[in-house]
Protein backbone atom coordinates (compact mmCIF):
# COMPACT_ATOMS: atom_id res chain seq x y z
CA UNK A 1 0.00 0.00 0.00
CA UNK A 2 1.16 3.22 -0.78
CA UNK A 3 0.16 6.58 1.59
CA UNK A 4 1.28 10.13 0.79
CA UNK A 5 0.70 12.11 3.46
CA UNK A 6 1.09 16.20 3.08
CA UNK A 7 2.76 16.18 0.61
CA UNK A 8 4.21 19.87 -0.48
CA UNK A 9 6.70 20.83 -2.50
CA UNK A 10 7.32 24.05 -4.02
CA UNK A 11 10.14 26.26 -5.98
CA UNK A 12 11.20 29.85 -5.88
CA UNK A 13 10.72 31.93 -8.52
CA UNK A 14 12.50 35.50 -8.93
CA UNK A 15 9.29 36.85 -7.47
CA UNK A 16 7.90 34.46 -5.26
CA UNK A 17 7.75 30.79 -4.15
CA UNK A 18 5.03 28.53 -5.91
CA UNK A 19 3.59 25.83 -4.86
CA UNK A 20 3.89 22.72 -7.26
CA UNK A 21 2.28 20.49 -4.62
CA UNK A 22 -0.15 21.94 -1.80
CA UNK A 23 -0.92 19.15 1.29
CA UNK A 24 -1.60 16.03 -1.29
CA UNK A 25 -2.64 12.66 0.77
CA UNK A 26 -3.82 10.01 -0.82
CA UNK A 27 -3.87 6.32 -0.37
CA UNK A 28 -3.57 3.53 -2.74
CA UNK A 29 -4.00 -0.11 -1.91
CA UNK A 30 -2.33 -2.99 -3.66
CA UNK A 31 -2.73 -4.26 -6.92
CA UNK A 32 -4.93 -1.03 -7.65
CA UNK A 33 -4.51 0.74 -10.92
CA UNK A 34 -4.88 4.39 -10.39
CA UNK A 35 -4.73 6.95 -12.80
CA UNK A 36 -3.93 10.52 -12.38
CA UNK A 37 -4.86 13.16 -14.29
CA UNK A 38 -5.49 17.15 -15.23
CA UNK A 39 -4.26 19.96 -16.94
CA UNK A 40 -0.84 20.49 -17.74
CA UNK A 41 1.30 22.13 -14.96
CA UNK A 42 -1.12 20.63 -12.59
CA UNK A 43 1.30 18.65 -10.16
CA UNK A 44 0.85 15.15 -11.42
CA UNK A 45 4.47 14.31 -12.76
CA UNK A 46 5.79 16.20 -9.73
CA UNK A 47 3.83 14.14 -7.25
CA UNK A 48 5.02 11.19 -8.99
CA UNK A 49 8.50 11.99 -9.25
CA UNK A 50 7.79 12.66 -5.54
CA UNK A 51 7.21 8.83 -4.82
CA UNK A 52 10.15 8.07 -6.71
CA UNK A 53 12.24 9.88 -5.05
CA UNK A 54 13.22 11.73 -7.73
CA UNK A 55 12.13 15.48 -6.72
CA UNK A 56 12.76 15.71 -2.43
CA UNK A 57 9.30 17.04 -1.08
CA UNK A 58 9.45 20.13 1.22
CA UNK A 59 6.99 18.74 3.99
CA UNK A 60 4.62 15.29 4.40
CA UNK A 61 5.53 11.65 4.31
CA UNK A 62 5.53 8.88 1.96
CA UNK A 63 4.82 5.13 3.61
CA UNK A 64 4.98 2.20 0.94
CA UNK A 65 3.97 -1.09 2.75
CA UNK A 66 3.88 0.89 6.27
CA UNK A 67 7.46 1.64 5.94
CA UNK A 68 8.60 5.92 5.83
CA UNK A 69 10.14 5.92 2.62
CA UNK A 70 10.41 9.70 2.54
CA UNK A 71 14.29 9.83 3.33
CA UNK A 72 15.13 7.26 1.22
CA UNK A 73 17.30 7.81 -1.82
CA UNK A 74 16.09 6.48 -5.44
CA UNK A 75 17.95 3.37 -5.89
CA UNK A 76 16.48 2.40 -2.03
CA UNK A 77 12.93 2.92 -3.67
CA UNK A 78 14.02 0.85 -6.50
CA UNK A 79 15.23 -2.14 -4.32
CA UNK A 80 12.20 -2.05 -2.37
CA UNK A 81 9.76 -2.92 -5.78
CA UNK A 82 8.93 0.75 -6.83
CA UNK A 83 9.48 1.61 -10.31
CA UNK A 84 9.57 4.72 -12.79
CA UNK A 85 8.88 5.16 -16.44
CA UNK A 86 9.70 8.53 -17.75
CA UNK A 87 7.84 10.89 -19.97
CA UNK A 88 10.73 11.53 -21.84
CA UNK A 89 13.28 8.96 -21.19
CA UNK A 90 17.34 9.30 -21.73
CA UNK A 91 18.76 7.90 -24.49
CA UNK A 92 22.51 6.27 -23.51
CA UNK A 93 25.43 5.62 -26.75
CA UNK A 94 26.75 2.57 -26.09
CA UNK A 95 24.42 0.80 -24.22
CA UNK A 96 22.24 -1.75 -26.16
CA UNK A 97 18.45 -2.62 -25.70
CA UNK A 98 19.78 -6.21 -24.48
CA UNK A 99 21.74 -4.09 -21.42
CA UNK A 100 19.19 -2.31 -20.21
CA UNK A 101 17.06 -4.43 -19.83
CA UNK A 102 19.44 -6.46 -17.94
CA UNK A 103 20.30 -3.78 -16.07
CA UNK A 104 16.21 -3.81 -15.11
CA UNK A 105 15.84 -7.43 -14.74
CA UNK A 106 15.92 -8.59 -11.15
CA UNK A 107 17.16 -11.90 -12.18
CA UNK A 108 20.83 -11.86 -12.14
CA UNK A 109 21.09 -13.02 -15.52
CA UNK A 110 18.09 -12.09 -18.15
CA UNK A 111 17.17 -15.08 -20.56
CA UNK A 112 16.55 -13.85 -23.80
CA UNK A 113 13.33 -15.41 -23.86
CA UNK A 114 11.96 -13.29 -21.10
CA UNK A 115 13.79 -10.18 -22.81
CA UNK A 116 11.94 -10.87 -25.89
CA UNK A 117 8.52 -11.34 -23.83
CA UNK A 118 8.85 -7.64 -22.06
CA UNK A 119 9.47 -6.28 -25.98
CA UNK A 120 7.32 -7.81 -27.57
CA UNK A 121 4.32 -6.85 -24.32
CA UNK A 122 5.20 -3.17 -25.58
CA UNK A 123 4.37 -4.04 -29.40
CA UNK A 124 8.10 -4.33 -30.40
CA UNK A 125 9.73 -7.27 -32.29
CA UNK A 126 12.54 -8.44 -30.37
CA UNK A 127 15.18 -9.41 -32.90
CA UNK A 128 14.94 -6.09 -34.36
CA UNK A 129 16.26 -4.27 -31.46
CA UNK A 130 17.56 -6.30 -28.91
CA UNK A 131 20.98 -5.80 -30.25
CA UNK A 132 20.15 -1.84 -30.91
CA UNK A 133 21.74 0.84 -29.01
CA UNK A 134 19.18 3.09 -27.09
CA UNK A 135 21.01 6.26 -28.83
CA UNK A 136 19.43 8.75 -31.07
CA UNK A 137 19.36 6.31 -34.13
CA UNK A 138 15.75 4.90 -32.06
CA UNK A 139 12.65 7.16 -32.75
CA UNK A 140 10.98 8.82 -30.12
CA UNK A 141 8.18 5.99 -29.97
CA UNK A 142 10.90 3.74 -29.80
CA UNK A 143 12.65 4.79 -26.78
CA UNK A 144 9.71 5.23 -24.77
CA UNK A 145 8.04 1.45 -25.85
CA UNK A 146 11.39 0.25 -24.65
CA UNK A 147 11.44 2.31 -21.49
CA UNK A 148 7.92 0.27 -20.55
CA UNK A 149 9.97 -2.96 -21.76
CA UNK A 150 12.60 -2.04 -18.51
CA UNK A 151 9.82 -1.19 -16.16
CA UNK A 152 8.19 -4.87 -17.16
CA UNK A 153 11.47 -6.35 -16.62
CA UNK A 154 11.63 -4.88 -13.20
CA UNK A 155 8.47 -6.69 -11.89
CA UNK A 156 8.09 -4.37 -9.57
CA UNK A 157 5.44 -3.79 -6.58
CA UNK A 158 4.33 -0.28 -8.15
CA UNK A 159 5.05 0.97 -11.16
CA UNK A 160 4.69 4.84 -11.62
CA UNK A 161 4.28 5.57 -15.72
CA UNK A 162 4.12 9.22 -16.73
CA UNK A 163 2.27 9.72 -19.92
CA UNK A 164 3.09 6.15 -21.76
CA UNK A 165 0.96 7.31 -24.49
CA UNK A 166 3.34 10.14 -25.31
CA UNK A 167 4.78 9.65 -28.76
CA UNK A 168 3.27 6.05 -29.74
CA UNK A 169 1.64 5.34 -32.62
CA UNK A 170 -2.16 4.44 -32.71
CA UNK A 171 -1.66 0.15 -33.42
CA UNK A 172 1.23 0.21 -30.67
CA UNK A 173 -1.14 2.14 -28.23
CA UNK A 174 -3.64 -0.54 -28.56
CA UNK A 175 -0.90 -2.93 -27.61
CA UNK A 176 -0.01 -0.99 -24.98
CA UNK A 177 -3.47 -1.33 -23.34
CA UNK A 178 -3.97 -4.08 -23.82
CA UNK A 179 -0.24 -4.99 -21.46
CA UNK A 180 -1.43 -2.82 -18.61
CA UNK A 181 -5.37 -4.38 -18.97
CA UNK A 182 -3.39 -8.05 -18.78
CA UNK A 183 -1.07 -6.75 -15.60
CA UNK A 184 -3.66 -5.28 -14.02
CA UNK A 185 -5.57 -8.69 -14.35
CA UNK A 186 -3.14 -10.43 -13.11
CA UNK A 187 -3.42 -8.42 -9.79
CA UNK A 188 0.41 -8.89 -8.87
CA UNK A 189 1.54 -5.15 -8.90
CA UNK A 190 -0.02 -1.31 -7.92
CA UNK A 191 -0.06 1.05 -11.35
CA UNK A 192 0.33 4.62 -11.23
CA UNK A 193 -0.43 6.34 -14.76
CA UNK A 194 -0.40 9.47 -15.61
CA UNK A 195 -2.55 9.96 -18.83
CA UNK A 196 -5.29 11.83 -20.53
CA UNK A 197 -6.20 8.96 -22.74
CA UNK A 198 -9.47 7.44 -22.20
CA UNK A 199 -8.43 3.93 -23.03
CA UNK A 200 -6.05 4.42 -20.70
CA UNK A 201 -8.81 5.70 -17.67
CA UNK A 202 -11.35 3.20 -18.37
CA UNK A 203 -8.83 0.75 -16.80
CA UNK A 204 -8.42 2.44 -14.17
CA UNK A 205 -9.89 1.35 -10.52
CA UNK A 206 -9.30 5.23 -9.54
CA UNK A 207 -9.54 8.52 -11.47
CA UNK A 208 -7.65 11.34 -9.46
CA UNK A 209 -7.67 14.75 -11.12
CA UNK A 210 -4.86 16.47 -9.94
CA UNK A 211 -4.69 20.56 -10.10
CA UNK A 212 -3.09 23.26 -8.92
CA UNK A 213 -0.88 21.12 -6.90
CA UNK A 214 -3.79 19.41 -5.04
CA UNK A 215 -6.57 16.52 -5.85
CA UNK A 216 -9.46 18.12 -7.43
CA UNK A 217 -12.02 15.50 -8.22
CA UNK A 218 -11.48 11.51 -7.63
CA UNK A 219 -13.74 8.65 -8.45
CA UNK A 220 -13.95 5.10 -10.26
CA UNK A 221 -13.47 5.73 -14.25
CA UNK A 222 -17.25 5.19 -14.69
CA UNK A 223 -17.90 8.27 -12.73
CA UNK A 224 -15.14 10.16 -13.93
CA UNK A 225 -14.97 9.31 -17.70
CA UNK A 226 -17.81 11.49 -18.66
CA UNK A 227 -17.26 14.68 -17.46
CA UNK A 228 -13.57 13.79 -18.59
CA UNK A 229 -14.66 12.74 -22.24
CA UNK A 230 -17.01 15.64 -22.44
CA UNK A 231 -14.54 17.87 -21.75
CA UNK A 232 -15.99 19.76 -18.53
CA UNK A 233 -13.07 18.51 -16.39
CA UNK A 234 -9.79 19.55 -16.47
CA UNK A 235 -10.31 22.67 -17.86
CA UNK A 236 -13.62 23.87 -17.35
CA UNK A 237 -13.95 22.66 -13.97
CA UNK A 238 -11.55 25.02 -13.17
CA UNK A 239 -12.99 28.30 -14.53
CA UNK A 240 -16.85 26.96 -12.99
CA UNK A 241 -14.83 26.98 -9.20
CA UNK A 242 -13.32 30.35 -9.71
CA UNK A 243 -17.03 31.59 -10.85
CA UNK A 244 -18.62 29.54 -7.68
CA UNK A 245 -15.95 31.36 -5.67
CA UNK B 1 64.44 -14.86 -26.31
CA UNK B 2 63.37 -14.29 -22.93
CA UNK B 3 61.25 -15.98 -20.85
CA UNK B 4 58.04 -14.87 -19.70
CA UNK B 5 56.58 -14.07 -16.11
CA UNK B 6 52.93 -14.09 -15.17
CA UNK B 7 53.37 -10.63 -15.00
CA UNK B 8 53.94 -10.81 -18.52
CA UNK B 9 51.59 -12.95 -19.82
CA UNK B 10 48.39 -11.18 -17.75
CA UNK B 11 49.79 -7.86 -19.79
CA UNK B 12 49.80 -9.97 -23.41
CA UNK B 13 46.30 -11.21 -21.96
CA UNK B 14 45.02 -7.90 -21.80
CA UNK B 15 46.46 -5.46 -24.65
CA UNK B 16 46.23 -8.78 -27.25
CA UNK B 17 44.02 -11.56 -25.46
CA UNK B 18 46.47 -14.08 -26.01
CA UNK B 19 46.37 -16.75 -23.46
CA UNK B 20 49.70 -18.17 -21.67
CA UNK B 21 51.36 -15.85 -24.34
CA UNK B 22 50.66 -17.87 -27.04
CA UNK B 23 47.72 -17.04 -30.32
CA UNK B 24 46.57 -18.40 -33.04
CA UNK B 25 48.55 -17.63 -36.48
CA UNK B 26 51.60 -15.61 -37.09
CA UNK B 27 52.91 -13.79 -33.74
CA UNK B 28 55.92 -11.84 -32.35
CA UNK B 29 56.37 -10.88 -28.30
CA UNK B 30 58.43 -7.96 -28.02
CA UNK B 31 59.45 -7.39 -24.16
CA UNK B 32 62.09 -5.37 -22.77
CA UNK B 33 63.11 -4.21 -26.40
CA UNK B 34 63.90 -7.62 -27.12
CA UNK B 35 62.49 -10.60 -29.19
CA UNK B 36 60.83 -13.21 -26.27
CA UNK B 37 58.51 -15.37 -28.98
CA UNK B 38 57.84 -15.44 -32.90
CA UNK B 39 55.79 -17.93 -34.89
CA UNK B 40 56.36 -17.54 -38.27
CA UNK B 41 53.25 -19.49 -40.97
CA UNK B 42 53.32 -19.81 -44.42
CA UNK B 43 51.47 -16.54 -45.38
CA UNK B 44 52.99 -14.43 -42.68
CA UNK B 45 56.54 -13.66 -42.26
CA UNK B 46 57.90 -11.70 -39.73
CA UNK B 47 61.48 -10.30 -39.74
CA UNK B 48 63.74 -8.20 -37.74
CA UNK B 49 64.85 -4.87 -38.96
CA UNK B 50 68.36 -4.79 -39.77
CA UNK B 51 69.00 -0.88 -39.92
CA UNK B 52 67.29 -0.29 -37.09
CA UNK B 53 64.58 -1.78 -34.06
CA UNK B 54 61.66 -3.26 -35.07
CA UNK B 55 60.11 -6.14 -37.78
CA UNK B 56 58.87 -6.09 -41.15
CA UNK B 57 55.49 -8.10 -41.53
CA UNK B 58 54.57 -9.52 -45.35
CA UNK B 59 51.34 -11.19 -45.80
CA UNK B 60 51.11 -12.55 -48.75
CA UNK B 61 48.55 -11.86 -51.60
CA UNK B 62 45.05 -13.26 -51.19
CA UNK B 63 45.90 -14.86 -47.83
CA UNK B 64 43.54 -14.86 -44.67
CA UNK B 65 45.38 -14.42 -41.46
CA UNK B 66 45.94 -13.28 -38.38
CA UNK B 67 48.74 -11.84 -36.67
CA UNK B 68 49.81 -10.46 -32.96
CA UNK B 69 52.39 -8.29 -32.33
CA UNK B 70 52.26 -7.38 -28.92
CA UNK B 71 54.81 -5.09 -26.93
CA UNK B 72 55.17 -5.29 -23.17
CA UNK B 73 57.91 -3.29 -20.54
CA UNK B 74 58.54 -4.36 -17.17
CA UNK B 75 62.21 -2.61 -16.83
CA UNK B 76 61.58 0.63 -15.48
CA UNK B 77 63.07 3.63 -16.80
CA UNK B 78 63.29 1.67 -20.31
CA UNK B 79 62.87 4.09 -23.23
CA UNK B 80 62.27 2.64 -26.83
CA UNK B 81 61.06 3.71 -30.55
CA UNK B 82 60.44 1.36 -32.44
CA UNK B 83 59.55 1.04 -36.78
CA UNK B 84 57.38 -2.08 -37.51
CA UNK B 85 56.33 -1.88 -41.18
CA UNK B 86 53.39 -4.00 -42.50
CA UNK B 87 53.18 -5.22 -46.10
CA UNK B 88 49.85 -6.54 -46.99
CA UNK B 89 49.51 -8.26 -50.23
CA UNK B 90 46.35 -7.90 -53.05
CA UNK B 91 43.44 -8.84 -51.69
CA UNK B 92 44.40 -10.42 -48.21
CA UNK B 93 42.02 -10.27 -45.77
CA UNK B 94 43.77 -10.03 -42.85
CA UNK B 95 43.35 -9.27 -38.79
CA UNK B 96 46.49 -7.47 -37.02
CA UNK B 97 46.41 -7.34 -33.40
CA UNK B 98 49.35 -4.50 -31.47
CA UNK B 99 49.09 -3.46 -28.29
CA UNK B 100 51.33 -2.39 -25.62
CA UNK B 101 51.60 -3.14 -21.95
CA UNK B 102 54.14 -0.94 -19.48
CA UNK B 103 54.24 -2.60 -15.95
CA UNK B 104 56.02 0.15 -13.95
CA UNK B 105 57.10 -0.64 -10.58
CA UNK B 106 60.45 1.74 -10.51
CA UNK B 107 61.08 5.38 -10.21
CA UNK B 108 61.94 6.11 -13.32
CA UNK B 109 59.61 6.51 -16.81
CA UNK B 110 59.16 4.40 -19.27
CA UNK B 111 58.66 4.65 -22.60
CA UNK B 112 57.28 3.24 -26.00
CA UNK B 113 57.54 4.85 -29.08
CA UNK B 114 55.77 2.86 -31.93
CA UNK B 115 55.83 3.55 -35.28
CA UNK B 116 53.33 1.71 -37.96
CA UNK B 117 53.72 2.00 -41.25
CA UNK B 118 51.01 -0.26 -43.26
CA UNK B 119 51.33 -0.67 -47.19
CA UNK B 120 47.69 -1.97 -47.60
CA UNK B 121 47.64 -3.73 -51.59
CA UNK B 122 44.70 -3.11 -53.82
CA UNK B 123 41.25 -4.62 -52.70
CA UNK B 124 43.19 -5.95 -49.53
CA UNK B 125 41.03 -5.65 -46.04
CA UNK B 126 42.70 -5.08 -42.54
CA UNK B 127 41.76 -4.98 -39.39
CA UNK B 128 44.03 -3.48 -37.12
CA UNK B 129 43.24 -3.59 -33.07
CA UNK B 130 45.92 -1.95 -30.76
CA UNK B 131 45.15 -1.47 -27.47
CA UNK B 132 46.99 -0.13 -24.79
CA UNK B 133 47.91 -0.16 -21.22
CA UNK B 134 49.69 1.02 -18.09
CA UNK B 135 50.11 -0.33 -14.47
CA UNK B 136 52.28 -0.46 -11.80
CA UNK B 137 52.77 0.95 -7.91
CA UNK B 138 55.75 2.51 -8.81
CA UNK B 139 56.54 6.64 -8.87
CA UNK B 140 57.82 6.16 -12.55
CA UNK B 141 55.58 7.40 -15.52
CA UNK B 142 54.34 5.39 -18.54
CA UNK B 143 54.27 7.20 -21.66
CA UNK B 144 53.87 6.19 -25.25
CA UNK B 145 53.74 8.00 -28.03
CA UNK B 146 52.14 5.64 -31.16
CA UNK B 147 52.30 7.02 -35.02
CA UNK B 148 50.67 5.03 -37.24
CA UNK B 149 50.84 5.82 -40.88
CA UNK B 150 48.49 3.87 -43.98
CA UNK B 151 48.82 3.76 -47.32
CA UNK B 152 45.73 2.37 -48.62
CA UNK B 153 45.36 1.37 -52.60
CA UNK B 154 42.59 0.95 -54.87
CA UNK B 155 39.68 -0.47 -53.20
CA UNK B 156 41.76 -1.20 -50.04
CA UNK B 157 40.01 -1.63 -46.55
CA UNK B 158 41.47 -0.16 -43.27
CA UNK B 159 39.57 -0.74 -40.27
CA UNK B 160 41.60 0.65 -37.42
CA UNK B 161 40.69 0.86 -33.89
CA UNK B 162 42.55 1.71 -30.72
CA UNK B 163 42.08 1.98 -27.54
CA UNK B 164 43.56 3.53 -24.12
CA UNK B 165 41.59 2.89 -21.22
CA UNK B 166 44.23 2.93 -18.17
CA UNK B 167 47.66 3.58 -16.12
CA UNK B 168 49.37 5.75 -19.16
CA UNK B 169 50.35 9.22 -18.14
CA UNK B 170 51.07 10.72 -21.19
CA UNK B 171 50.42 10.08 -24.91
CA UNK B 172 50.93 11.69 -28.23
CA UNK B 173 49.15 9.76 -30.95
CA UNK B 174 49.57 10.50 -34.51
CA UNK B 175 47.62 8.90 -36.97
CA UNK B 176 47.90 9.33 -41.13
CA UNK B 177 45.77 7.25 -43.20
CA UNK B 178 45.92 7.68 -47.53
CA UNK B 179 43.08 6.61 -49.25
CA UNK B 180 43.49 5.83 -53.12
CA UNK B 181 40.42 5.11 -55.61
CA UNK B 182 37.35 3.80 -54.20
CA UNK B 183 39.74 3.11 -50.54
CA UNK B 184 37.78 3.07 -47.24
CA UNK B 185 39.12 3.91 -43.57
CA UNK B 186 37.35 3.61 -40.75
CA UNK B 187 39.39 4.94 -37.43
CA UNK B 188 37.74 4.15 -34.13
CA UNK B 189 39.38 5.55 -31.18
CA UNK B 190 38.33 5.02 -27.39
CA UNK B 191 40.11 7.10 -24.37
CA UNK B 192 39.84 7.03 -21.05
CA UNK B 193 42.44 9.53 -18.50
CA UNK B 194 42.35 9.94 -15.42
CA UNK B 195 44.45 11.81 -12.52
CA UNK B 196 46.99 14.38 -14.47
CA UNK B 197 47.28 12.07 -17.36
CA UNK B 198 47.42 13.77 -20.86
CA UNK B 199 46.51 12.48 -23.61
CA UNK B 200 46.93 14.18 -27.81
CA UNK B 201 45.96 12.94 -30.42
CA UNK B 202 46.25 14.34 -33.66
CA UNK B 203 44.85 12.38 -37.02
CA UNK B 204 44.91 13.21 -40.84
CA UNK B 205 42.72 11.60 -43.28
CA UNK B 206 43.51 12.33 -46.61
CA UNK B 207 41.35 10.82 -49.58
CA UNK B 208 42.96 11.60 -52.66
CA UNK B 209 41.08 8.95 -55.00
CA UNK B 210 37.77 8.97 -56.22
CA UNK B 211 35.03 7.25 -54.56
CA UNK B 212 37.26 7.53 -51.58
CA UNK B 213 35.77 7.13 -47.97
CA UNK B 214 36.75 7.82 -44.63
CA UNK B 215 35.40 7.98 -41.06
CA UNK B 216 36.47 8.60 -37.28
CA UNK B 217 34.13 7.50 -34.61
CA UNK B 218 36.36 9.24 -31.60
CA UNK B 219 34.64 8.72 -28.13
CA UNK B 220 36.65 9.70 -25.41
CA UNK B 221 36.33 10.39 -21.37
CA UNK B 222 38.27 12.81 -19.44
CA UNK B 223 38.44 12.48 -15.50
CA UNK B 224 39.98 14.11 -12.76
CA UNK B 225 42.26 16.48 -13.34
CA UNK B 226 43.36 15.27 -16.84
CA UNK B 227 43.78 17.02 -20.18
CA UNK B 228 42.92 15.84 -23.69
CA UNK B 229 43.33 17.55 -27.20
CA UNK B 230 41.88 16.34 -30.11
CA UNK B 231 42.64 17.13 -33.80
CA UNK B 232 40.96 14.78 -36.51
CA UNK B 233 41.39 16.44 -39.73
CA UNK B 234 39.87 14.71 -42.89
CA UNK B 235 41.23 16.11 -46.57
CA UNK B 236 39.23 15.59 -49.09
CA UNK B 237 41.24 15.98 -52.92
CA UNK B 238 38.85 14.01 -55.23
CA UNK B 239 34.91 13.10 -55.12
CA UNK B 240 34.94 11.61 -51.87
CA UNK B 241 33.09 10.92 -48.35
CA UNK B 242 34.65 11.79 -45.16
CA UNK B 243 32.67 11.97 -41.37
CA UNK B 244 34.65 12.98 -38.14
CA UNK B 245 32.50 12.48 -35.00
CA UNK B 246 33.92 13.41 -31.87
CA UNK B 247 31.78 12.67 -28.43
CA UNK B 248 34.06 13.02 -25.25
CA UNK B 249 32.35 12.94 -21.31
CA UNK B 250 33.94 15.30 -19.55
CA UNK B 251 34.17 14.83 -15.34
CA UNK B 252 36.00 16.20 -12.29
CA UNK B 253 38.41 19.14 -13.21
CA UNK B 254 39.60 17.41 -16.59
CA UNK B 255 39.79 19.96 -20.06
CA UNK B 256 39.03 18.67 -23.15
CA UNK B 257 39.85 20.26 -26.19
CA UNK B 258 38.77 19.22 -29.55
CA UNK B 259 39.38 20.56 -32.77
CA UNK B 260 38.04 18.48 -35.85
CA UNK B 261 38.93 20.05 -39.23
CA UNK B 262 37.28 18.92 -42.88
CA UNK B 263 39.08 20.20 -45.88
CA UNK B 264 37.66 20.30 -49.38
CA UNK B 265 39.86 20.51 -52.44
CA UNK B 266 37.53 19.38 -54.68
CA UNK B 267 33.94 20.26 -55.81
CA UNK B 268 32.82 16.70 -55.15
CA UNK B 269 34.02 16.20 -51.61
CA UNK B 270 31.79 15.76 -49.16
CA UNK B 271 32.69 16.09 -45.43
CA UNK B 272 30.93 16.42 -42.20
CA UNK B 273 32.29 16.88 -39.05
CA UNK B 274 30.68 16.26 -35.50
CA UNK B 275 31.86 16.92 -31.97
CA UNK B 276 30.76 17.44 -28.69
CA UNK B 277 32.02 18.05 -25.50
CA UNK B 278 29.58 17.33 -22.21
CA UNK B 279 29.10 15.98 -18.58
CA UNK B 280 27.31 12.71 -18.06
CA UNK B 281 23.28 13.76 -18.63
CA UNK B 282 21.45 13.68 -15.00
CA UNK B 283 18.82 12.23 -16.83
CA UNK B 284 20.83 9.03 -17.32
CA UNK B 285 22.29 8.85 -14.07
CA UNK B 286 18.57 8.73 -12.82
CA UNK B 287 17.44 6.35 -14.67
CA UNK B 288 19.47 3.94 -13.51
CA UNK B 289 19.15 4.68 -10.28
CA UNK B 290 15.37 3.79 -10.61
CA UNK B 291 16.63 0.42 -12.18
CA UNK B 292 18.45 -0.25 -8.79
CA UNK B 293 21.85 0.99 -9.52
CA UNK B 294 23.70 3.65 -6.75
CA UNK B 295 24.73 7.06 -8.41
CA UNK B 296 28.46 5.19 -8.52
CA UNK B 297 26.99 2.20 -10.27
CA UNK B 298 25.27 3.90 -12.60
CA UNK B 299 28.09 6.47 -13.39
CA UNK B 300 30.52 2.96 -14.08
CA UNK B 301 27.79 1.46 -16.64
CA UNK B 302 27.42 5.00 -18.32
CA UNK B 303 30.59 5.27 -19.32
CA UNK B 304 31.76 1.23 -20.25
CA UNK B 305 28.86 1.45 -22.14
CA UNK B 306 29.96 5.16 -23.94
CA UNK B 307 33.59 3.45 -24.34
CA UNK B 308 32.57 -0.18 -25.38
Amino acid sequence: MLEVRDLCYSVDTPDATQDILNHISLTIPDNKLVVFTGPNGGGKTTLAKAIMGLVEPGEGTILFDGQDITGLSITERARLGISYGFQQPPRFKGIKVKDLLGLASTKKLLSKKDACSYLTQVGLCANDYLDREVDASLSGGEVKRIEIATILARQPKLMILDEPEAGIDLWSFARLTETFEELHRRGDCTMIIISHQERIISLADRVIVIDRGAILQQGTAEEMLPAIVSGTLGSCPMISEEVRA
Amino acid sequence: MSELNSVDTALLEIIAGMKNGKADGAYNIRKDSGCADRVNTDNVKITTKEDKPGIDVTFAPGCKDTCHIPVIITESGLRETVYNDFFVGEGADVLIIAGCGIHNCGEDASEHDGVHTFHIGKNAKVKYVEKHFGEGDGLGENIMNPATVAYLEEGAVLQMETSQLAGIDSTRRETRVVCSEGAEVVVTERLLTHGKQHADSDMEIVLNGTGSRGRVISRSVAQDESVQVFRPRVVGNAKCFGHVQCDSIIMGNAKISSVPEIAANDIDAQLIHEAAIGRIAGDQLLKLETLGLTPEEAEDRILKGFLA
